[in-house]
């Protein structure tokens, strides 16, 4: 009875954070604000349904799944790769050398930099 | 009860790919439609994980591993192509 409330409570929230960040995606003003909600609440979603799905095995079905903590294992660590990379999109679209804040070093951001600027600054190619 | 959770979670998750898919179709830029395309598959994820419960089998996990995977692959691969213009160098 309580491993059944506790499955259906995770199931529950993972239904709520899935739904609520692809909700974020639509409601939010700025490109970069809506990277947000899919990248931290879509990953918790699928993350309680996962830890739901890994306790009705073991508990309901019998047999423990490894194959849940593989597959969390996967979306929490490619989740902020992916992030990142998004980011890097947005950068490189949406803003300029201009709008951009100052590095701090003598190189500018890595989006915006030539490869003929890169080489001279780190002394080899690629 | 573990039904009704599941059915509510199902629901949740379906409705989301289907915000996601209006997103796909009304984004604004290139980089929206990416992140709309990376949130389906992580939901699509999701969905298989619930249906694997609704039907008590684990087969479906190789599905959703695979889902992971080439999700993971084409939402860099397409950021790549964006950020460089070509994928591998």
């Amino acid at each position: 009875m309580i491993v059944e409330i506790l499955i259906s409570v995770f199931l529950v929230i993972s239904g709520i954070f899935g739904l609520v960040g692809s909700v974020g995606l639509v409601k939010l003003p700025d490109p970069m604000m809506r990277l947000h909600a899919p990248t931290k609440a879509t990953t918790l979603g699928v993350g309680g349904a996962l830890i739901g799905s890994l306790l009705f095995f073991y508990f309901v079905v019998g047999r423990f799944s490894y194959h849940e903590l593989m597959i969390t294992l996967f979306l929490f660590l490619t989740a902020p790769i992916t992030g990142h990379f998004i980011a890097k999109v947005h950068i490189h679209r949406h803003e300029t050398r201009d709008s951009l804040p100052d590095t701090g070093s003598d190189r500018t951001w890595a989006t915006f930099e030539s490869d003929a600027e890169r080489i001279r600054a780190e002394g080899h190619e690629l | 009860m573990i039904q009704i959770a599941l059915l509510f979670a199902l629901g949740c998750f379906g409705l989301a790919i289907l915000i996601n898919l209006y997103k796909i179709i009304t984004a604004s830029g290139i980089g929206d439609r990416i992140l709309a395309l990376d949130t389906l598959a992580i939901n699509a994820i999701a969905l298989i994980t619930l249906y694997g419960i609704w039907m008590e089998t684990t087969i479906y996990f190789e599905a959703s591993m695979i889902f992971a995977m080439t999700g993971f692959i084409s939402t860099v691969s397409y950021t790549r192509f964006i950020l460089r213009g070509d994928i591998i160098e």
